[in-house]
């Protein structure tokens, strides 16, 4: 047995350990083949098969009768993203900026709802937005209203920014720790006012977390089918209302549905082609 | 002076919005009547009839075991594999990592529908096989494929979390496990396993909190069985009953509760360290 201090035998002894190593990964390589990408095979054989296990392109080409869903999908979520990143910039910002003692319990107290089930959440504005629910029954006492706001475009919208801004506040907190306090004090000792420090020194550092906030804001907008379900009131169809019809409802056409699946998947890849989809070391604190 | 005020507003604003829908909630799970906007007096009633509906109990029992369960097993196979794959090459620990990313980047309906139409075939091929009175064929999607699904969404979190954790490790620990005579696994039992516990036992917990949380991809995935959350959608979209504000009152109390008792670890841990 050589001597392991030797040095000429150091890559030998690696190789060794790595051999030892290696196989220790291998059940979950196993498990994410035939849990991940095999799923995700079948998604792509359904949607290009008819009933038979025919190839066909119907399935695809029947999508254009849907072409209204996708687009409402698409402007629902791009709303909800715009003013999900509005309204969590400054808070980000101004979290980022706190005493590093209370900066925790701040961040802890934005982020605490998001701990409930979203379906409680959901079923929460349900009940405020009600014909006869509470935020009516106080605009009445102004005389205002009733409103009708449940089962509306806006209650849809209402809900994805209720439920998905604390995915956007934490990657751009993240993202605007880095930033040092001298920078924006040397812009300032250079004359740059509150909209060129915003625009030439706030929002280009802090560029990471916007792009990881827009990403985990509208993918799980775009998708969504219980939102929708709740406070649109089946008013408003969007992709995953399509989707979940075709596998648990009563279109059930798991081809049709995968077709829609495969053309959401593409969207949501776009996307992330133009955002750059999200860093492991900006989630990290969100997972 | 001007600027301060907004930002006050601001603050107060986001908090209202972030915090009124729950407190409504929370104050009309003690409501006598079923109004949800009028209060008409105090009771504890919804809380009782929360504890006696079985469908309720049922759904939380089978959400805490599958939870359990799901986070065990994914910590175990995905501690491996952070392990394995850290000694792995460039090129395959690439195409590992990649297939990685799926669930966590891909929309949860699709991961949903795809394991989903996976157990349909599966269960189909089954039935062709071996008849359709086989115990698997029948059972396959329900318990079986919920498990599945837990951990193949989980798995991805422990990865993360204890590959990390490696990286910063001290390999030569391990050669030196290796020098003072441990066979491989006793140095991974005895030098890396100790070293790593913390992010092995955060993943974990993170992998409780999922699970138990789930639904889009547990909705697709159960079959007939319900989960905690199913069964809340289930009560969403029955009659109104207060005992849904009841249950969210308490799911906020619990959640708050673990929270603050997390936060008071940790810095109690930290005073501790700054002693030393």
């Amino acid at each position: 047995m050589p001597r392991k201090r030797n040095p000429g035998n150091g890559g030998q002894q690696a190789a060794t350990l790595l051999k030892k190593n290696k196989g220790v990964a291998t059940p979950y390589i196993a498990w994410v083949v035939v849990f991940t990408a095999l799923p995700l095979l079948l998604v792509i054989y359904f949607a290009f098969t008819d009933r038979d296990g025919a190839f066909t392109l119907s399935n695809l080409t029947g999508l254009a009768g849907y072409a209204s869903v996708f687009f409402l999908s698409l402007l629902l979520a791009v709303i909800a993203t715009a003013l999900c990143l509005v309204i969590a910039y400054p808070i980000s910002f101004m979290l980022s900026r706190l005493r590093s003692g209370r900066q925790g319990i701040m961040l802890m107290l934005v982020m605490l709802p998001m701990w409930m089930n979203f379906l409680l959440r959901t079923y929460a504005w349900m009940s405020l937005l009600e014909r006869n629910g509470l935020i009516n029954k106080f605009l009445g006492l102004f005389g205002i209203g009733p409103f009708e706001m449940i089962n509306t475009a806006g209650a849809v919208v209402l809900g994805m920014v209720y439920n998905y801004l604390p995915y956007m506040i934490l990657p751009l907190y993240t993202a605007m720790l880095k930033i040092q306090p001298s920078i924006i004090e040397a812009a300032e000792d250079l004359g740059a006012g509150t909209w060129h420090k915003l625009t030439r020194v706030l929002i280009p550092l802090s560029k990471p977390g916007i792009k990881t906030g827009i990403t985990m804001v509208f993918v799980p907008s775009i998708s969504t089918f219980i939102i929708s379900k709740m406070l649109g009131g089946g008013n408003f169809w969007l992709i995953g209302d399509l989707i979940e019809s075709q596998f648990l409802g009563n279109s059930y056409n798991y081809n049709l549905g995968s077709a829609m699946s495969l053309v959401l998947m593409v969207v949501v890849l776009l996307i992330m082609s133009v955002t750059g989809g999200f860093d492991s070391e900006d989630i990290e604190g969100v997972i | 002076m001007v600027g301060k005020v907004l930002k006050r507003t601001y603050v107060v604003l986001l908090f209202s919005f972030l915090y009124i829908p729950i407190a409504v909630m929370i104050a009309f799970s003690f409501n006598q009547s079923k109004s949800r906007t009028l209060f008409t007096g105090f009771t504890l009633d919804w809380y009782a009839q929360l504890f006696r509906d079985d469908a309720v109990l049922s759904a939380l029992l089978l959400s805490i075991v599958l939870a359990l369960v799901s986070a065990a097993i994914a910590t175990v196979i995905g501690t491996m594999a952070a392990v394995g794959i850290n000694r792995m090459r460039r090129g395959p620990r690439g195409v590992v990592m990649t297939l990685t990313y799926i669930p966590i980047v891909n929309p949860e309906i699709i991961t949903g529908v795809s394991l989903m139409l996976l157990f349909v075939v599966v269960k189909a091929g089954l039935t062709m096989l071996v008849g359709s009175d086989s115990w698997l064929a029948q059972n396959l999607l329900g318990i079986p494929s919920l498990l599945i699904a837990h951990i193949t969404f989980n798995l991805p979190y422990v990865l993360f979390n204890v590959a990390p954790k490696l990286r910063q490790m001290d390999y030569r620990l391990y050669e030196a496990a290796l020098d003072l005579g441990c066979n491989s696994r006793q140095a991974f039992f005895k030098v890396v396993l100790p070293e790593i516990m913390p992010a092995v036992f955060s993943s974990f917990l993170i992998c409780l909190t999922y699970s138990i949380d789930d639904f889009t991809i547990s909705y697709f995935t159960a079959g007939n069985q319900q989960t905690l959350p199913i069964a809340i959608y289930a009560m969403t979209r029955k009659k109104v009953s207060p005992e849904i504000n009841a249950l969210s009152a308490i799911m906020f109390v619990v959640i708050l509760a673990i929270i603050l008792i997390a936060n008071y670890r940790e810095s109690a841990k930290n005073k501790k360290k700054r002693h030393k």
